[in-house]
């Protein structure tokens, strides 16, 4: 079994990495015109650039075919238990735990926080010391956790209810619409922002298993139109939140 | 020279990211819902292929995109215009921002998952591929749109409200079935390849034409980048249904 499943993988991975190839050719590409053509200049350090595409080639195959054969058969199959045993609860839970668990830890995040809570602080909303800056930093971040944890419980109750989504989107953008009038304007840009930067490399194949998986299962969802959704919930709910932050701290 | 690729730094970084994830799956599927897991020594492969694979990934760019991007942005906003305040001397900047817009998009990993399991999930009506051209297109209109917003200092919000309408408007017009997805696209697409690379072009940018900020103006050109895929997909279902129409 082992063996068939290397021989499996390794075909998977060849694949794969003709398809990385082609995936990375436009980045290529845009840097040799760039470089080349316009600003007239050779590239610097030749050999570590080869290198470092290599690697980024290898990295994207290896991914793509993990993907197939743990993440999303693993999603898809948890979606389903959860779905025939009908423990509502614990589906919330699990989601909530997932939105905000992968959220909390995640590196774009933590960065862009603390650009962000900098910015704040410069502008003389808040104290400029370092404790005070980076409790707003850490303030901002559990914020956007927790509203991507209710993102996905959202998500999920309209895939068991099969309530419409342009509803909630369209509602949704309305009520950030509102909010942009009356939120402090230094955190504006930054709450638009973390509406994108939320959602991990991680959790999109596997809040996608998971929306795909229960639609599949359940009768009379299409997979389709029911079980993708989820990730624009999750990049809307952060900037609502975020704004609701701004306004209750300044 | 500082050493940029440490192998054992990069995977304990992932595993950060992946392990959680991997418990949090295991806790439900074994104590909760009192299940087996189905191959387990298969699944764990695979997630072991996803932790290597990220790792490669995010160390290979490190090594050769992230630098030569950050340095290509740097020079191109630093000579473009010669801090001229019109905005048509920056013709290259825009160009460049759609450019790296759209080959950054093309290779985002979290894109090709959705899409190929947006191929699946239609059972192969979507085209994996064309889904990504059709965000990758709206991703690269976006940011250059969003230089310009930069280098004008055009408020933010009214792009964005007419980004939306336009959305509102196309959701009630475009086939049913695509509008979640492409919803959804508008999230994904922003990630691990995409986001340090606009956000250095955004912040060069707003340092380097006078009267801008970079507290102020430099953030937001990731909300472009997440608006725009969301029409160009709405848009590219309503070409593929209009061409349908017609043959038929």
């Amino acid at each position: 079994m082992a063996m068939s499943m290397l021989r499996q993988a390794v075909a998977a991975l060849g694949t794969a990495l003709l398809g990385s190839c082609r995936d990375l050719a436009p980045i290529v590409i845009v840097i040799a015109v760039f470089q080349g053509l316009i600003l007239g200049q050779p590239l610097p350090e030749f050999f570590s650039i080869a290198m470092g595409l290599g690697l980024v080639v290898l990295g994207l195959a290896l991914f793509v075919v993990g993907l197939d054969i743990g993440l999303f058969p693993l999603g898809e199959t948890l979606a389903e238990e959860f779905a025939r045993k009908g423990s509502l609860a614990w589906l919330l839970v699990f989601s909530f735990m997932l939105g905000s668990g992968t959220t909390v830890a995640e590196p774009a995040l933590i960065a862009i926080t603390r650009e962000g809570a900098l910015a704040v602080s410069e502008a003389g909303l808040i104290p400029g010391t370092q404790e005070s800056i980076a409790g707003y930093a850490l303030g901002v971040r559990l914020t956007v956790a927790v509203s991507v944890g209710v993102a996905i419980v959202i998500g999920v109750l309209r895939i068991l209810r099969g309530w419409p989504l342009p509803y909630f989107i369209l509602g949704g953008y309305g009520l950030v619409m509102l909010m942009t009038l009356f939120a402090p304007k230094e955190i504006i840009g930054l709450a638009y922002d973390l509406g994108g930067v939320t959602t991990s490399t991680v959790t999109v194949p596997l809040v996608t298993a998971l929306g795909v998986g229960l639609a599949r299962t359940i009768r009379g969802r299409d997979p389709l139109t029911d079980g993708f959704g989820l990730i624009a919930l999750a990049s809307l709910t952060p900037m609502i939140f975020v704004m609701v932050y701004g306004l209750v701290m300044h | 020279m500082e050493i940029l690729f440490n192998p054992v730094r990069l995977l304990l970084a992932t595993a950060k990211d992946v392990v959680p994830v991997l418990a949090l799956l295991v806790f439900f599927q074994m104590v909760v819902l009192r299940q087996p897991i189905p191959r387990p020594r298969r699944i764990v492969f695979g997630f072991f292929l996803v932790l290597v694979g990220m790792a490669c990934f995010l160390g290979g760019l490190d090594l050769a995109l992230f630098p030569v991007g950050r340095s290509m942005a740097k020079m191109l906003t630093e000579n473009a215009g010669g801090g001229a305040v019109s905005w048509t001397a920056y013709g290259w900047v825009y160009l460049f921002a759609f450019m790296v817009g759209f080959s950054t998009t093309i290779a985002e990993p979290s894109l090709i998952a959705v899409a190929n399991k947006a191929q699946e999930a239609s059972k192969r009506t979507v085209s994996a591929m064309g889904l990504r051209v059709a965000v990758a297109l709206g991703v690269a209109v976006g940011i250059s749109l969003g230089t310009f917003r930069i280098v004008t200092g055009t408020p933010l919000y009214l792009y964005i409200l007419v980004g939306y309408s336009m959305v509102a408007i196309q959701t009630m017009v475009a086939p049913k079935v695509i509008v979640p997805l492409a919803y959804d696209s508008g999230g994904v697409t922003t990630s691990t390849v995409t986001v340090p690379l606009v956000t250095a072009l955004g912040l060069g940018i707003a340092s380097n034409v006078p009267d801008r900020s970079p507290i102020l103006d430099g953030f937001g050109l990731i909300a472009f980048a997440s608006l725009f895929p969301i029409i160009s997909v709405l848009g590219y279902a309503q070409v593929a249904q209009w061409m349908i129409r017609r043959k038929g």
